[in-house]
């Protein structure tokens, strides 16, 4: 699987690239910890050394790395896992769908498996198009609230996991989009609603697979957006990070660019047919 | 004190001043969203259950269980009478309360009662326990498909199956977690 991925990402005229996995000053997400390692931080995701690549006009690039977040652990969470991250400049989070689209059907075709996937007795086709849904009618269709009123009522994220989630990607892959721009630290707003924020979230069988943004390349908008979440952070009584200066500095020289997420533990767990993600790694923490 | 994350399978918490375990568990968290705890629990009294999803920033009190060593004195109705034999304290526990050990409640039978605080919740009595035969047929070969066992009925009316040369009368040794016949006790 890692392998056709590779294959994939060379073939598309992607350049492999490896940043450290320890870093100073983790982006300040409210709620995604960062391990500490000494007096620096295992990296949550190498998000920020590879926008400082794009910044340097290394131009679409890709990375296959671990990630650590601390307290992270269920049936679909390890505090270890591996992340399939990629960027394209000169691209919107709607190129990353269409790329989506022909990279999943492409690593099925190389392990020699249809063009369907069978998890957990359902089958889901990876034809394109897959369905599209915006986070406001997917509130529509699934709960009682509108994501605002989600929002205010500090219930967003619980309407999110126990009644939207489940519901996803069931008969085909679901592309979650446009959320609030208070759920999207990192991405650019959109321009026609600037209330909104141009990322994307892919769902299969109510798995959730890809996390995507069109890149916030607005330096002063960053770094307000860092405040906020630090100050958020603070008022959680979450560990502080020290600010990232030099990622802050070169994204004023980064392009317009897209850039997405995606767990590779999970594309395994959907490939082997796996429930959890225990299933799809040699060793848990519980081993060691 | 536990926070969120100090949740698990088996974990006793108190809530609403009840005690609760936790039977199932499962971490989720939605896409740069906040960690939830999908929780079912039973309560440790009533053996109601439901679920419930906690954040990060709930807390939860322990809910502190002990057990004392008591002595069965004697049924009353559907009511169990044990006495400490220190404090000569006595507490009564319902038939649902005291569950399967039941079957191996006989005079004076020393057993571990569950305390949570002031409250009797539990019973459990000690792994083996010798019991008479008071009641058991004579045995004629080929009598029954289960072979080389027969049902008898203990002096607690337990039915137990046990092998056919036991008699009326003699004692045997029961496993209480399995609720099956042992040995045969002599004397």
């Amino acid at each position: 699987m890692i392998q056709a991925l590779r294959r994939f990402f060379v073939t598309a005229g992607y350049l492999e690239v490896e940043t450290p996995v320890r870093i100073p000053a983790p982006a300040p997400e409210t709620h995604i910890d960062a391990p500490p390692a000494g007096d620096w931080f295992l990296q949550a995701s190498p998000e920020l050394c590879m926008k400082r690549l794009l910044a340097a006009g290394y131009g679409k690039i890709f990375q296959i790395a671990k990630c650590y977040r601390a307290g992270e652990r269920g049936d679909r969470h390890l505090p270890e896992f591996t992340m399939l991250e990629w960027y394209r400049p000169a691209s919107d989070y709607r190129d990353l769908m269409t790329e989506c689209e022909v990279l999943l059907p492409f690593v099925l075709q190389a392990l020699g498996r249809d063009a369907a996937l069978v998890y957990r007795g359902e089958r889901i086709d990876l034809t394109a198009p897959w369905e599209r849904l915006s986070v406001a009618e997917a509130f529509r269709r699934f709960t009682p609230l509108t994501p605002e009123d989600a929002l205010r009522k500090a219930c967003f994220d619980e309407r999110m996991a126990l009644d939207i989630e489940p519901r996803l990607g069931r008969e085909r892959p679901t592309f979650l989009y446009d959320y609030p721009a208070a759920c999207a630290a990192l991405a650019r707003r959109k321009g026609a609603d600037p209330a909104l924020a141009e990322r994307f979230e892919l769902y299969i069988a109510g798995l959730e697979l890809a996390n995507a943004f069109s890149e916030l390349t607005d330096v002063a908008e960053q770094r307000r957006r860092f405040e906020m979440a630090r100050t958020e952070r603070e008022r959680l009584g979450k560990v502080g990070y020290p600010s990232a200066e030099p990622f802050l500095k070169a994204l004023g020289a980064m392009p317009s660019a897209a850039g997405i997420a995606l767990g590779v533990d999970r594309l395994a767990m959907l490939l082997a047919d796996a429930d959890r993600i225990d299933d799809v790694v040699a060793f848990v923490p519980e081993d060691l | 004190m536990y926070t969120a994350s100090d949740l698990r399978k088996g974990l006793r918490i108190k809530i609403d001043n009840d005690p609760y375990v936790v039977t199932e568990f499962n971490f989720v968290k939605p896409g740069k969203g906040q960690a939830l705890y999908r929780c079912r629990l039973r309560n440790m009294i009533n053996g109601s259950q439901f679920e419930r999803t906690f954040r990060s920033v709930d807390t939860f009190e322990s809910a502190d269980l002990q057990e004392k060593k008591m002595q069965y004195l004697y049924q009353e109705e559907d009511k169990y009478c044990f006495m400490d034999n220190e404090s000569y304290e006595q507490v009564f526990l319902t038939r649902e309360q005291v569950g399967d050990a039941v079957n191996y409640l006989i005079d004076n039978i020393e057993a571990q009662v569950l305390f949570f605080e002031d409250r009797a919740l539990g019973l459990s009595v000690p792994n083996f326990v010798d019991l008479v035969v008071t009641q058991a047929d004579p045995w004629a070969k080929g009598d029954s498909v289960t072979g080389n066992q027969k049902p008898v009925t203990l002096q607690t009316g337990y039915q137990i199956l046990v092998p056919t040369f036991i008699e009326e009368g003699e004692k045997i040794r029961v496993d209480t977690r399995t609720g099956e016949y042992l040995t045969r006790v002599k004397g």
